[in-house]
């Protein structure tokens, strides 16, 4: 984990882990790991609440736990932009990770494979197997979507690949 | 397409005589000249061959298996028609995969099932079917549009695997192999449990980013390593994997970084036993019942080998042996060969022991969960985090599901 920057090793140590070994098709077992999900989601959306550093909204989109969406946003130069965010869990997880999907960002930047799931191939993967199975979603997260988030959308903002939402309102208002 | 074009020419006649102007007519007929075209081109266009009820050896320009057949004159196979009786899963319609399914299909397979969830103006599946289909009619095309990985997905794809209704095969399972031509790691891990669990023997591929070099594993559940038996390379030993990749690019996964070099036209190969410490439950089934197969297989080979001993004439092949030609084992005639080639044909043993190395280096960490020199946990290890307070309170509490649910709901209104 050299590279990565003091502030987000210091809230990685504070997400809670997970211990529980479970997919989604492990029945009672899913359910134990999905609340360990939850306990570390909750931890984590907390604490950036209170350090002033709140950027996603997540939740279930069904009732097994297994498609997730939701919201991300990035502030740079002062403006936000914002992205849908969505995941499938995978039937192989927690073995591999969820692919985190911010479709509107598809074909916008060679980072990035088919329907938007953004590459976390160098930086996050090897970590997520690393650390199976006490890694989850808030870890994800963290070490996955935030980085992909400050390293990208400034580049994909200054090429003019997106705009704010302002700046779109404004040119269809002209 | 034929409707569509008469209709056109009715309304360009329709046209021509509604305009008395001479001006327009010139153009009219202009358009009437190259609808005509058009209608010709229509209708040569080849046609479709019908199905070939059996597989003939006659030589005739409407037989399109006679050259397949002669593999069973001259003594390569015994019976080709069989071919038709196996059923072939490629998931993954891509560089490998659409090559695979055009292959099995002029050679006449039975049945093919394709999986991919991407587009190509249309499914990829089904552009790959409508190529099939007027390839060789005769094979059975099964098209799925799904990504296997999502739960979903999942449960179609392991339906489609063992539905034994559509099978052309006699056997019991719905398949006879699978081929996984996928790009990426979570995919090649979705095909591994799938497989694991129905026991079926299946093949992984993969290309390297740079397109020269590539590999191909057999897997055979329980007897040979599963696809997680062996973690890739970095995750393993800790690598550092920029070394592997090149920037700027998000391409195949990393267990594509072994095998065939094209450059050097270098393919080693290796055997892998099955990890007894897999992390995947449904490989280690596997492996507890080829274990317990064993007696079984023992007394097969050893039957096979007196039938063998015993079918030889005790007299020599041949009476005489006029130029001392003798067999030699593989590992003499490789070291006799690179002395004898004077450097033109270049075997490249020492790169073969450093990808065998390598593979000690994954096999030593899985076993010792040691990392190499230079490298830390930066989390603690599974075995102490057991101990830690933090498992203790996980397994007091008693909260419910829809409790924690609501409250990150909760936070997330605000």
């Amino acid at each position: 984990m050299e590279g990565w920057d003091p502030n987000t090793k210091s809230t990685l140590t504070k997400i809670p882990l997970l211990t529980t070994k479970a997919g989604p098709r492990d029945g009672a077992v899913w359910t134990q790991r999905l609340k360990e999900e939850y306990k570390s989601l909750i931890a984590y959306t907390g604490m950036n609440k209170s350090n002033d550093n709140d950027w996603f909204r997540i939740s279930a989109a069904n009732p097994e736990g297994t498609r997730w969406t939701g919201k991300c946003w990035y502030v740079h130069n002062l403006l936000k932009y914002e992205f849908d965010l969505q995941f499938d869990i995978p039937v192989t997880y927690p073995a591999t990770a969820p692919e985190l999907e911010l479709p509107e960002l598809d074909g916008k930047t060679h980072k990035m494979y088919r329907g938007g799931k953004i590459c976390l191939t160098v930086h996050f993967k090897p970590l997520w197997a690393k650390n199976c199975p006490r890694f989850g979603i808030a870890h994800a997260l963290c070490l996955g979507l935030a980085p992909w988030l400050a390293a990208e959308v400034p580049i994909l903002v200054d090429s003019g690949m997106i705009k704010h939402k302002d700046d779109k309102a404004a040119a269809t208002a002209s | 397409m034929e409707a569509e074009l008469k209709g056109l020419m009715n309304d360009l006649e329709a046209l021509k005589r509604a305009i008395p102007n001479r001006s327009h007519q010139d153009s009219i007929a202009k358009m009437q000249r190259r609808a005509e075209q058009l209608v010709d081109l229509a209708n040569s266009a080849p046609n479709r061959r019908c199905k070939v009820k059996d597989m003939s050896a006659e030589v005739v320009d409407s037989n399109p298996y006679s050259r397949l057949m002669a593999l069973q004159r001259m003594g390569i196979v015994e019976n080709y028609e069989r071919i038709r009786e196996f059923s072939v899963a490629i998931v993954g319609i891509g560089g490998v995969g659409s090559v695979a399914a055009e292959m099995l299909t002029r050679c006449g397979i039975g049945r093919l099932l394709l999986y991919d969830y991407d587009t190509v103006g249309m499914t990829k599946t089904d552009a790959a079917v409508q190529t099939l289909a007027d390839i060789n009619p005769d094979v059975v095309l099964e098209s799925y549009t799904l990504n296997i990985t999502t739960v979903e997905g999942f449960e179609t794809f392991m339906a489609s695997l063992t539905n034994k209704n559509l099978s052309t095969s006699k056997s019991g399972s719905g398949i006879d192999l699978v081929l996984s031509c996928v790009d990426n790691y979570e995919a090649r891990m979705v095909v591994n449990q799938a497989c694991n669990e129905l026991n079926q023997t299946w093949m992984e591929s993969g290309v390297s980013e740079d397109a020269v070099s590539g590999h191909i594993q057999l897997l055979v559940p329980g007897e040979t390593a599963c696809f997680a038996c062996a973690p890739p390379l970095v995750v393993a030993s800790g690598v550092d994997e920029r070394t592997l990749k090149r920037e700027g690019v998000c391409a195949a996964s990393l267990p594509t970084t072994m095998g065939y070099n094209a450059l050097k036209d270098y393919f080693p190969t290796m055997e892998m036993k099955p990890n007894p410490q897999c992390s995947n439950s449904a490989c280690l089934e596997r492996q507890k019942e080829f274990a317990l197969a064993k007696p079984a297989r023992d007394a097969i080979a050893k039957a096979k080998m007196e039938a063998e001993a015993s079918s030889l004439a005790e007299c020599p092949v041949h009476e005489d042996n006029e130029w001392n030609i003798s067999v030699v084992a593989d590992s003499n005639v490789e070291s006799t060969a690179v002395h004898g080639s004077s450097g033109a044909i270049s075997y490249s043993s020492p790169s073969y022991y450093v990808s065998g190395m390598i593979f000690l280096i994954t096999t030593g960490a899985m076993h010792l969960s040691a990392l190499p020199a230079g490298l830390v946990h930066e989390l603690p290890r599974a075995d102490e985090f057991t101990s830690s307070p933090v498992t203790e309170e996980a397994s007091t509490s008693v909260e419910d599901l829809e409790e924690l649910r609501r409250q990150l709901e909760a936070l997330n209104a605000d």
